[in-house]
């Protein structure tokens, strides 16, 4: 059993270790480029590199990334792994806690600080990112023009790199195909409907509630239309709190999920052959939410953290989010060049007539609110 | 001369343990309570320990109280039985030795494994669920599925409560001494007054003793409730996780020292009442 005693005792012990550790570790952090002449802790573009070819050389030459809090199945990073380690076996890449929040990721930052073990980038839900920007080395990738200003942060300490809609996968096997967010409270979904995590706590599920609350005569102004959508659920029986996993939906524990259209899509593909599961993004007012790449300010390796974002947004990563179900940052540019997989973005779910993305400051309000509210409306 | 070097030998054989105390245990301590006091800021603040008084926060500190001494009171009295039971075998014998072993490896069969078997067993598609659903037509979750709010937690809980409770007082109950019974029997006493006035009283402390240490085993249960219930936070355990983790809530890193020192002061005087039961049960068990 895992007791809060054992957690605090494991926090202090990374504390006291990271303390000890600091003096020792330092001499390889910030180390230059190959040819002595680039400071990659402080390059904010591909030109100070020179070319690809010259940062290819100096990551190579660091021979390691670290990456933190990247769940294989989450948005095909799977496969987005696998093709960076196909296309450069000489970098190490060293997955720490692929099931972490981005609040950890951060947190390890912090504890490992000076440390070859300290995460080189992040990959950050918007509230953190917003919260820790003086963690983050600014770096504009060479495609930065394809990228819409509304997903990055003007001097690159953080950009938008895929996203989606927030979406209902369910087992039509199960359950009759839901049509609108009210369908849900009816008695074909007695104990049956889920969300991914809490909503005080992850941002899937908080995300989830936003979309409930658009959908429910609300705004990403005041969640409290969707707080009270999941209090209903609750008191018409249909809630499970359970944290669905593709575990669950196999076992037929959660027939219904509120996820990211991407990891619904990306539930299916796992459990094909075992659970039909079809994904349906609600018509209407649509809630999109994208995920943000940033790299450490104190990255143990700064050249292979810049590759692996030039790597992230090139038209092969950015096909591969594509082929996760996942929305990339660059699409619209790349469907103008002609580089996007047609087949994979045309299968995207039809977007909805209206999408929202709540700002920072409705996100804080949301947040303040759902601590108030959130306990209390789902026991 | 050798008696000399006694007390610093065995001071000194010592040492590892209690560097070990001081790193794992008094020092971890001190930082997670620290915390509670430190601001956003880095100074020195009461206002995360006043955030103790949110009612969020004291419900969270009721429900852990409730579900760890209901917890703790089913599985003392059910232990107790089972112990009571087991006086009739053989100390020696198969079924003694077999159910102290296996009452050793449930009470630490706690965690994200047994909240699975319990999702295996009785949750909504588990095997005893359909059962009783497809061959009784009896539907346990008609209501709402219970397994996975707060009530839910109680049945795990008790699975290994049992066995900690038959593990810690089996040793009290076996050391009922059978001189005493005679002695009851020859001055005239029935079974009746044996148990009131000789057994029961010395049995009570050990009782008590095991019963709180039961409660402290669930107080600070953490991955049972992690893995069962996503929804609400309602236990401490959950509540410190959500304050050192949460991805929508920022900021609040600082709320788990305030939450670690509410229970490590429910846990002192826990504890400080089990060494002085433990303290009164000892005299009877020399």
């Amino acid at each position: 059993m895992l007791t809060t005693r054992t957690l605090a005792a494991s926090i202090a012990a990374t504390a006291i270790v990271a303390l000890t550790l600091t003096g020792c570790a330092s001499g390889t952090a910030g180390a230059a480029g190959t040819d002595g002449s680039v400071d990659a802790a402080t390059a904010t573009s591909l030109s100070a590199f020179g070319d690809l070819a010259a940062l290819e050389a100096a990551a190579i030459d660091e021979g390691a990334l670290n990456v933190i809090a990247l769940p294989r199945d989450w948005a095909n990073y799977g496969a987005v792994l696998d093709l960076f380690a196909e296309k450069y076996p000489e970098i190490t890449i060293t997955e720490a806690a692929p099931d972490g929040s981005s609040a950890e990721e951060i947190q390890a930052a912090e504890n490992l600080a000076g440390q070859d073990t300290a995460p080189d980038v992040f990959d950050l839900g918007l509230a953190v990112a917003l919260a820790n920007t003086d963690q983050f080395a600014p770096y504009q990738v060479a495609t930065w023009s394809d990228i819409p200003d509304a997903l990055k942060e003007e001097s690159g300490l953080y950009v938008g790199d895929y996203g989606g809609y927030m979406a209902v996968g369910y087992d039509p096997d199960a359950v009759p195909a839901p049509e609108s967010l009210s369908d849900l409270l009816g008695d074909d979904y007695r104990g049956k409907v889920a969300i991914n995590g809490d909503p005080t706590q992850a941002g899937a599920a908080f995300a989830a509630v936003g979309m409930a609350a658009v959908q429910n005569d609300g705004s990403v102004d005041d969640f409290q239309a969707g707080i009270d959508f999941f209090s209903d659920l609750n008191a018409a029986g249909n809630f499970v709190k359970i944290d669905p996993t593709p575990a669950t939906i196999a076992s037929g524990e959660t027939p219904v999920v509120f996820d990211w259209d991407y990891l619904n899509v990306g539930y299916g593909t796992q459990l094909d052959g075992e659970r039909n599961w079809e994904v349906v993004v609600f018509p209407g007012t649509g809630y999109a939410g994208y995920y943000n790449q940033a790299i450490n300010a104190d990255a143990p390796h700064p050249a292979a953290a810049r590759l692996w974002q030039e790597f992230l947004y090139s038209d092969d990563a950015q096909n591969l989010w594509l082929a996760g179900g996942a929305r990339p940052a660059r699409a619209d540019a790349m469907a103008d060049a002609g580089t996007i997989d047609t087949d994979l973005f045309d299968a995207l779910p039809a977007v909805p007539d209206t999408t929202v993305v709540p700002t920072a400051e409705q996100s804080e309000a949301a947040a303040t609110l759902l601590g108030e509210k959130w306990a209390a409306a789902v026991q | 001369m050798s008696s000399r070097f006694r007390v610093p030998a065995a001071a000194f054989g010592l040492l590892p343990f209690a560097v070990y105390v001081l790193l794992f245990l008094a020092l971890p301590t001190l930082i997670a309570v620290g915390t509670g006091f430190v601001g956003a800021d880095g100074g020195f603040t009461l206002d995360t320990v006043a955030a103790l008084g949110d009612p969020v926060v004291l419900d969270a500190f009721g429900n852990t109280i409730w579900l760890s001494a209901l917890t703790a009171v089913i599985g003392a009295v059910v232990g107790a039985l089972v112990c009571y039971a087991l006086l009739g075998a053989h100390p020696e014998g198969a079924l003694r030795s077999s159910i102290d072993s296996v009452s050793s490896v449930l009470a630490q069969f706690g965690g994200v494994m047994l909240a699975f078997a319990f999702v295996a067993t009785i949750g909504v598609q588990g095997l005893i669920t359909v059962l009783l659903r497809d061959t009784f037509g009896l539907d346990i979750y008609a209501d709402g599925v219970w397994l996975y709010e707060l009530p839910g937690l109680v049945l795990p809980y008790i699975y290994f409560q049992v066995p900690l409770m038959v593990i810690t007082f089996m040793p009290a109950l076996a050391s009922l001494k059978p001189a005493w019974a005679e002695a009851n029997a020859t001055l005239g006493g029935t079974s009746r007054t044996y148990w009131l006035r000789i057994a029961l009283p010395v049995l009570a402390p050990s009782f008590l003793g095991s019963l709180l240490l039961l409660f402290a085993n669930a107080f600070s249960s953490y991955a049972t409730a992690a893995t069962l219930t996503s929804q609400g936070q309602q236990i401490v355990p959950l509540q410190i996780r959500s304050a050192l983790t949460s991805e929508t809530m920022l900021g609040r890193e600082n709320l788990a020292g305030a939450l670690a020192l509410g229970m490590i002061i429910v846990m002192a005087i826990v504890m400080t009442g089990y060494s002085s039961l433990q303290g009164r049960a000892a005299r009877w068990q020399r």
